[in-house]
């Protein structure tokens, strides 16, 4: 491997020195339980793959919170672009991972097994690409993600724009991380005292975007990176400023996040979006976390442009999603969990997206040998 | 949904960018990171390069991480 490689990955693997700073967070004196929670899907497979847990001394609990975009995202959102994939005149082209996820009655899936249009893109450009070479054929893209998608949605909508297309739209359910944060603590249902925060999204939003919670709440946060060192030296960084009573906004990664982030994405973002309310999975509608789009380029919207009636929506049975992504459950306290429920036959989507909280968790053994 | 594995930029034509992991290449859109040269590496995101590794900061954190070692010693 080259030296590149070891720079920026291998050495943050180094299994020596993750015994080392284990060792000495092992050393730090708590005062009291920690309970730290990440709001990235990626955290959450970077935990259990690399097996953080396990270095961790006895006191300090991970939590999962509402970091997974697919996870996330409603029924009725996921209902509305089923309904719309069945019109002829329209192809849906989504991210694969949505692919599974159950709506009310059906999934993406199963609406393309029996012949809606859907085509899976890994990028919003290729969506535009299909809408390009298919003039006759009205093209939605299915915008699901956080602030670090966002900015590429926008980016694509620009596109569009520029090239005078007039095939193109989107059903954006975009939501905004610190938003969720602020209403997990607002609640009060679980006891945080420290965020792991999201890297990527904080690549774009900066370590501003996270201040109220330090400030006005009194909880640390850590923006972290997704090797294993990085979780671990950001878990002791959290401890540390419990240890001192000191609560701040620190950047663990700082190779990829600017304390302003990327100001020519958020430009962008706010150019083609502004701040709406938005419904998530479990908790709700929540106030200014979600992105429409601004009036100017509702043209663009596909939900203003076709007239769609997906029905009345209903929850599944049993399922526990919604309080998993609240750090409220975890999955292996949800009945379904393994039995009925499993990454082959899930039943709620934190099992279907290979970052939901569920999958990791049976993938990797939660629940198991007192892992929790 | 995130990459996190950095990737090298080898080309860039106007805003799109080629990059390069473990031998496979393919093309991202530098509209969001418009600094971005040849050489960098940089996340990517739905196709887009969203940010720039920095390589004097990766360093630092590996120090920070030796620091570390070291005062654990003493």
């Amino acid at each position: 491997m080259s030296n590149d490689h070891h720079r920026y990955v291998a050495d943050f693997r180094n299994a020596e020195v993750a015994r080392k700073i284990a060792d000495r967070l092992a050393a730090r004196k708590l005062e009291r339980t920690v309970r730290l929670m990440e709001v990235c899907g990626t955290h959450t497979v970077a935990i259990w793959k690399h097996g953080i847990r396990q270095l961790l001394p006895e006191g300090i609990t991970l939590l999962s919170g509402p970091g997974c975009p697919v996870c996330v995202t409603t029924n009725a959102d996921v209902d509305l672009a089923i309904a719309l994939a069945r019109r002829p005149d329209v192809t849906l082209a989504t991210f694969g991972d949505m692919l599974k996820v159950p709506g009310s009655y059906s999934s993406l899936q199963q609406a393309k097994a029996e012949g809606a249009g859907i085509r899976i893109v890994y990028s919003p450009l290729d969506a535009l690409r299909i809408a390009q070479d298919n003039p006759s054929t009205s093209v939605v893209f299915f915008a699901v993600g956080f602030e670090t998608t966002a900015p590429t949605i926008a980016a694509s909508v620009l596109e569009a724009e520029r090239q005078e297309l007039d095939n193109f739209y989107i059903i954006s359910v975009h939501k905004l991380i610190p938003p969720a944060m602020k209403a997990l603590l607002d609640s009060g249902e679980v006891r945080i005292d420290g965020f792991i925060c999201p890297g990527h999204v904080s690549s774009i939003i900066g370590a501003r975007a996270y201040e109220f919670i330090a400030n006005d709440y009194g909880i640390p946060c850590v923006i972290s990176g997704f090797e294993p060192l990085d979780v671990l030296q950001s878990i002791d960084m959290l401890v540390a400023q419990i240890n001192e009573r000191r609560a701040s906004v620190e950047i663990e990664y700082s190779r990829a996040v600017r304390r302003e982030g990327n100001k020519v994405a958020l430009e962008l973002l706010h150019r083609v979006f502004e701040i709406a309310d938005a419904d998530w999975r479990g908790m709700g509608i929540l106030s200014r976390s979600g992105l429409k789009l601004r009036p100017e380029y509702s043209r663009y919207d596909a939900e203003q442009v076709f007239d769609i009636d997906s029905g009345p929506t209903r929850d599944h049975t049993g399922c526990s999603c919604g309080d998993v992504l609240r750090g409220a459950m975890t999955p292996s306290d949800c009945r379904l969990f393994a039995k009925t429920c499993t990454p082959e036959h899930p039943v709620g989507p934190c099992m279907v997206s290979s970052e939901g909280t569920c999958s990791s968790w049976y993938q990797y053994g939660g629940g198991t040998y007192g892992i929790r | 949904m995130c990459l996190a594995i950095p990737v090298k930029v080898t080309e860039i034509t106007g805003a799109v960018a080629r990059v390069e992991m473990a031998g496979v290449t393919r093309e991202v859109s530098v509209m969001l990171l418009p600094e971005t040269q040849v050489g960098d590496y940089v996340l990517v995101h739905a196709g887009f390069a969203i940010e720039r590794i920095d390589e004097q900061e990766a360093a630092e954190t590996l120090r920070l991480f030796s620091e570390m070692e070291t005062n654990l010693e003493n």
